[in-house]
């Protein structure tokens, strides 16, 4: 249903979200966020390139952490989402306020610019 | 008029069986992709908010029923009725500001903000027998053959 991998790539911590993000899942997604920013992670990537469906559930994870990255001056950078899943994010218009990118260059492009 | 029915446990686990009910269903009609997907969305948010708000003590029980009206050329109608009779919890709904929900870090509230985003329309019905929760969409289908 939902598949979790993170790596870093050079000061970039990349979390891949593979699946569906709903009610019975999105408590993986908020870990692996939650634990990154623990550990002080300052540049935080979401891979969505493998993620087929989100709900109200994921979007509210990403929602909730906005103020956190904010707040400690961190980088949080979405990429790769397909067609329908940018259409749910659009629906309220948290593509207004999270940072969402197509291809991983871009996300990586624009922490290292803003760096 | 096509009609179309499912009958679930009150699980989470059984949401992906919901949505992969509503998504088999609608594919038979000419229907684009992002649209499939948010009425697909649009059920799965309603099942998910009745699932969370009901205690439910033997989760084998068939307490979800949905039931998918097709009209050709009127549109689609989804009811989902609750027959654990524990009700939608939507009696003090108020429509927050997105603003203010990442401002107070809350992941919550925003099930039914998209529910009515993407519906033409949304009612919430109690009998003696349960709670119906009534969604319309005005959507032009042809059959896909």
């Amino acid at each position: 249903m939902i598949n979790i991998t993170k790596e870093s790539e050079d000061d970039i911590f990349i979390i891949k979200v593979e699946g569906d993000v709903d009610a019975s899942s999105s408590i993986h997604l908020d870990k692996a966020i939650s634990d990154a920013i623990e550990k002080g992670q300052k540049n935080v990537v979401i891979d969505c390139t493998e993620l087929q469906y989100i709900s109200s559930a994921g979007l509210g994870v990403f929602m909730s952490y906005i103020q956190d990255f904010e707040d400690s001056d961190s980088r949080f950078v979405l990429f790769g989402l397909n067609k329908k899943v940018a259409n749910v994010f659009e629906i309220l218009g948290l593509d207004q306020l999270l940072t969402i990118v197509e291809t991983k260059d871009q996300a990586k492009k624009l922490i290292n610019d803003e760096v | 008029m096509m009609k179309y029915s499912l009958k679930v446990p009150c699980s989470k686990a059984k949401l992906k069986t919901i949505r992969s009910f509503v998504d088999e269903t609608l594919n038979q009609y000419s229907i684009s992709d992002v649209d499939l997907n948010m009425l697909v969305l649009a059920v799965d948010e309603i099942c998910a908010n009745l699932i969370v708000h009901t205690y439910s003590p033997d989760e084998t029980v068939e307490c979800i029923e949905l039931h998918i009206n097709v009209e050709e050329n009127e549109g689609i109608t989804f009811e989902i009725v609750d027959r654990n009779n524990e009700g939608f919890n939507i009696i003090n709904y108020k429509e927050p500001m997105l603003k203010e929900l990442v401002q107070s870090r809350r992941k919550g509230g925003l099930g039914l903000m998209l529910v009515k985003r993407i519906m033409d329309d949304v009612q919430f019905k109690s009998n003696g027998k349960g709670n119906i929760c009534r969604l319309f969409k005005r959507i032009s289908l042809a059959d896909a053959g």
